[in-house]
């Protein structure tokens, strides 16, 4: 069997965008972010939010807990391991490309 | 209920029931309706205008084979101009070249191209079109091209269960992010044909292994949606996610379904798009009360601690196989009806003179007027 595609892992190097076909867009029906994706639509909370709308493909992951660490106030060592299961598990769902 | 309902967040939009395939198992009703009966490219933007405007965020343009509306471009741009999701629901049969390279520059995001076998010669004898295959793996491909996100759609039955394994390698080589496993519904089409559909209980065990196997190696590199056929279910299925609360369907004639086989229960009345704004048949066409909710549930549905998970299972196959739409979903394992299922899948693997291998079984294959 061959897979050009493997699966990715969350690295300090990454940088994390929306797939392509992934879609961040406020929702004025509902005043809410919603993520638009193939035969899904997810409700992001703050923090997820915060977090998604950084996967713009050029700010590594190392940057973007610093960034958060600041907004939020918190340990950077809590907050690295937060993100990084965040984006694995929004890579593992083929919606964030690491 | 009096309660007013939270708007829909998804459509389905049949465009029209023409189509180059036949499959004998179309979830299209049995009367289909002919080109003359199909909405104008006016009404269906002024609908789409006000689907978004309400809250709707994904329309799936299906049919039939959408790609027969010379208009499907219009309508994929109007959409993502309004900031709506647009997944094309397509046979693949004339997809490929220009035509998709205009649905993505209009603005498409998700195709969703249906595979009736994972081989050339089962596609061919399921949607009785030779060339099919072919047209799909260049539709497929093309999609991938131009980074348009791909779904692989299996519709499962006997004749093809045994082709698991090769479907999902048919994924993996084309690049999809999610493959459907989609045993198919017994409503319509596959309803009429449902003894020479339905797959033996072992061989649906054999499937269920087998996609659990894929899910596990294939976590990060392919999403495997698996739609289990009711007739070998526990409990029912929350049928569009419940009557009338997240998604609704919109007939090639403009008439407002609650799901795609609600015209099968003789006791509604469907308002038809352009009688009243969407949004006021969405909140209280009869039709869209009738069984929205939990208030018209009867026992065992009534006080089923279930009731607001699978809001009652499907209202049409409880109308099917126990009469009464309002009856328990005898998929259920708590309907009385329930062991009469498994005596109707022993009915039809006696009765059936397709086997297995045999792809030729007496269908009644899906044409307009046919049935």
């Amino acid at each position: 069997m061959t897979v050009d595609r493997p699966r990715a892992f969350v690295s300090r190097q990454s940088l994390p965008r929306l797939a392509p076909y992934v879609r961040l867009r406020f929702d004025p029906v509902r005043h809410a972010w919603a993520v638009l994706s193939p035969e899904r639509v997810f409700w992001p909370d703050a923090i997820g939010l915060d977090i998604l709308q950084r996967c713009d493909g050029k700010t590594p992951f190392s940057v973007m807990v610093m960034s958060l660490a600041l907004e939020y106030d918190a340990d950077g060592g809590e907050i690295d391991r937060d993100v990084g299961a965040f984006l694995q598990q929004w890579a593992d769902r083929l919606l964030v490309r690491l | 209920m009096t309660e007013v309902p939270l708007p829909p967040i998804a459509m389905l939009a049949e465009l029209t029931h023409r189509c180059p395939l036949q499959c004998p198992y179309c979830s299209n009703p049995l009367d289909l309706l002919k080109a003359d009966r199909e909405m104008a490219t006016e009404c269906w933007l002024d609908l789409f205008q006000q689907a978004a405007d309400m809250g709707v965020l994904q329309v799936h343009l299906s049919g039939g084979e959408p790609m027969l509306r010379r208009d499907l471009e219009q309508f994929v741009s109007a959409l993502a101009h309004a900031g709506v999701y647009t997944n094309l629901i397509t046979s693949g049969v004339g997809l490929a070249g220009a035509r998709l390279e205009a649905l993505a520059g209009a603005g498409l995001d998700h195709v969703q191209v249906s595979f009736q076998g994972a081989n050339a010669e089962t596609t061919a004898r399921i949607g009785r079109h030779s060339g099919a295959h072919a047209n799909k793996l260049a539709a497929a491909r093309q999609a991938r091209e131009l980074g348009l996100a791909l779904t692989i759609n299996a519709p499962i039955h006997r004749h093809n269960i045994a082709q698991v394994p090769d479907y999902i390698e048919l994924a993996l080589s084309l690049g999809a992010q999610r493959l459907e496993i989609a045993n198919i519904q017994y409503a319509g089409w596959a309803l009429l044909n449902r003894r020479h559909l339905l797959p033996d209980r072992a061989s649906i065990e054999h499937q269920a292994a087998t996609v659990e196997e894929a899910r596990a190696r294939l976590v990060g590199v392919l999403e495997i949606d698996f739609v289990l056929a009711d007739h070998f279910a526990t409990y029912p299925k929350p049928c569009m996610g419940g009557w009338g609360r997240d998604a609704f369907v919109i007939a090639p004639d403009g008439a407002v379904l609650p799901c795609h086989a609600a015209a099968t229960i003789p006791s509604l009345r469907f308002e038809r798009f352009g009688s009243r704004p969407l949004a006021d048949i969405w909140r209280d066409s009869p039709a869209f009360e009738a069984f929205r909710g939990t208030n018209w549930m009867l026992e065992p549905c009534r006080s089923c601690e279930r009731r607001e998970f699978d809001w009652g299972g499907c209202r049409c196959q409880a109308l099917a196989l126990a009469g009464d739409a309002a009856a328990t979903d005898p998929a259920c394992v708590r309907s009385p009806l329930h062991a009469a299922i498994a005596t109707l899948v022993e009915e039809a693997l006696s009765t059936s003179e397709g086997t297995g291998g045999d792809l030729i079984a007496p269908y009644a294959f899906r044409r307009i007027a046919s049935a």
